[in-house]
């Protein structure tokens, strides 16, 4: 009892502390951003106590011990749940804003809706919140199961998810209301890094405390793509961070580097967001549920590992590409351009060894829809992990920088390989953690498969075309030497294009649609009757032994 | 220690180390006997289905 009253009583000083701090506040984001502190507390308190076990504790006992024989999956159930919900939030936003672009009546002439608010609620929703609520859970998932323990830490384990979603919640509003640091994929302000480190350190230490305690001799490779994607996301996120704020109690602060070097910090950041978030901690969920969705091990192990090495030691070189032609040293762009394009083999091995994984299966591919969206994301993997060093060469770069091929060139790294991994992840997992002999139904995976791939290519050849259009136009000169067109007509010239684009976006959502309804269908224990997706045809008539005729 | 210094360091006995300890651990995939490791582990995964039975 006396444990619940200081639980409660913590929880109630947070709530006056969040009060003080949101009437002290010296503007009206941090007041806002106060509130909702002030309110995720108070829920925090009203669960604390109408959920604790009063006959429980009446009888001495804190809490009813957990089942040390079974996985500790809630967090995993919850994060599938997240996942979905803030992957349809994001691709949503997502094709407001292209439609935006296409029609800019659609601004609203409002600040909240204007397309610089809703673009980084749009990149960090589906990259923060779809993405690494889909990595924790994942993550949780394939450490319990490849050390054969429970994960360490329950408690914290639960802080983490929820923690994590008071984070999105907090950047999200904050982007509405202009509180953005302005440092592309690190928008959020200097106090809600803070707690982002807080959450972050946690699941670190609820990670590594499961492998410390695992019962399996070896640890299994994708926990070692996972391991370097919470450790290097942690050093990027402090480092980059820094800041002053202006005011304890104000959302602004100023980055605590200047100029060139604050620049490249960014980018060392920003490019290693990419390298570690978006692949090394992906890598970690195909080099589990590839093995498992086929049924047979990793094709090369060794490969496995020469990837995850040669992955670390390049990777974090890479992210002066994103400043060639700026006031960054010439060196530092030439270094950023070299160790790109020797990325091009460690992304091509591990592609292979996805998809060779596959080597005396493949007809999983016309049978399985599930093993279908695996093949598609790898093979979106090499080809983005193709693209983008050829990009980062100086030349290409030149046409190409500032430009839509860059937009077309993210999204086919992020639909298609990220998306498409994620989705055949979470049909991987929905029908396990609820324990339903099948998906509601494997047609539906079908056709989000055929929605989103359409999507993609609609999405990634639109901005191939507008974007070296657009390069082109805007290096055009005239023989007076003058340039040939303005940007207004640049601009106007991209009009199909983006039209095309938002239709991808529009097919995209639509298969995540059926994928929601599918997923929720599962949980509810429903099964769809359809025909399966494959049938071996049986011939009564042939299926008898030959007998010999005698002569007449 | 200053810029250079720093950068002379970098691309002379760090460049060297950093390359040591990349093919070090790239090498050690290589060992003898690792075949037979990399076997076990890769099909470690599928031991859970096993268990169930």
């Amino acid at each position: 009892m006396d444990n619940l009253l200081v639980k409660a009583g913590g929880w109630l000083a947070l709530v006056f502390l969040a009060f003080l701090a949101m009437v002290l506040a010296v503007d009206g984001g941090f007041a806002v951003h106060m509130a909702i502190i002030m309110i995720a507390c108070l829920i925090a308190l009203w669960v604390t106590i109408s959920k604790a076990d009063y006959a429980a504790i009446g009888r001495g006992i804190l809490k009813a011990p957990a089942d040390p024989g079974k996985y500790d999956d809630d967090p995993i159930r919850w994060g599938v749940i997240a996942t979905l919900f803030w992957g349809m939030a994001g691709f949503f936003v997502g094709l407001y804003i292209a439609l935006q672009l296409a029609f800019p009546v659609l601004n609203l002439g409002l600040e909240y809706t204007t397309f610089g608010r809703l673009r980084p609620l749009h990149t960090s929703a589906v990259i923060f919140a779809f993405g690494g609520n889909a990595l924790i859970a994942t993550s949780f998932y394939i450490v319990q199961r490849t050390c054969r323990a429970r994960l360490a830490f329950p408690g914290l384990a639960r802080f983490v998810f929820w923690g994590y979603q008071l984070f999105i919640v907090l950047a999200a509003t904050g982007y509405l209301m202009g509180v953005t640091q302005s440092k592309e994929y690190a928008e959020p302000e200097w106090y809600i890094d803070i707690w982002l480190t807080i959450v972050w350190v946690s699941y670190a230490v609820v990670y590594i405390g499961t492998i410390v305690k695992r019962s399996e001799p070896h640890i299994y490779v994708a926990n070692w793509f996972f391991l370097s994607f919470i450790l290097t996301v942690a050093m990027l996120h402090l480092v980059n961070g820094l800041a002053m704020p202006v005011s304890l109690l104000g959302a602004k602060s100023y980055s605590a580097f200047a100029g060139v070097q604050d620049a490249l910090t960014q980018w060392w950041y920003g490019h290693n967001a990419v390298g570690f978030f978006l692949t090394a901690g992906f890598l970690g969920m195909m080099y589990y549920f590839v093995p498992k969705q086929a049924e047979r091990p990793v094709y090369s192990y060794r490969l496995s590992i020469i990837h995850f090495w040669s992955l670390i030691f390049l990777y974090i070189w890479a992210g002066p590409h994103h400043l060639h032609y700026t006031a960054l040293p010439d060196w530092a762009q030439t270094l950023g351009m070299v160790f790109s394009i020797v990325l091009w083999m460690p992304s091509w091995g591990g592609m292979i060894n996805g998809l060779m994984t596959l080597n005396g299966a493949w007809d999983k591919i016309r049978t399985d829809p599930i093993i279908r969206m695996m093949v598609l994301a790898l093979a979106f993997y090499g080809m983005s992990t193709f693209e983008g060093p050829m990009m980062s060469i100086k030349s290409v770069n030149s046409l190409s920088h500032y430009t839509d091929w860059t937009v077309g060139h993210v999204h086919s790294g992020a639909l298609g390989w990220n998306g498409m991994i994620t989705f055949a992840a979470l049909y991987y997992m929905v029908p396990r953690l609820w324990g339903r002999q099948r998906l509601y139904s494997l047609r539906m995976v079908n056709w989000h498969f055929w929605f989103a791939t359409i999507g993609i290519v609609l999405y990634a050849a639109a901005m191939w075309v507008a974007g070296i259009m657009q390069g082109l136009m805007w290096r055009e000169y005239g023989d007076d030497g003058y340039l040939v067109y303005a940007f207004s007509e640049v601009v106007s010239a991209m009009f199909p294009m983006y039209v095309i684009r938002a239709a991808g976006g529009l097919l995209y959502l639509a298969g995540a649609a059926v994928m929601v309804y599918n997923v929720w269908m599962t949980i509810a224990g429903k099964i769809r009757e359809e025909k399966s997706m494959t049938e071996t045809p049986h011939d009564p008539e042939a299926d008898k032994p030959l007998v010999a005729v005698p002569a007449e | 220690m200053n810029y250079d210094a720093l950068r002379h360091f970098a691309d002379s006995w760090g460049l060297l180390f950093m390359t040591a300890v990349f093919l070090t651990l790239i090498g050690w995939t290589f060992r003898p006997g690792a075949g037979r490791t990399h076997e076990e582990a890769a099909h470690m995964i599928f031991d859970e289905d096993k268990n169930d039975v």
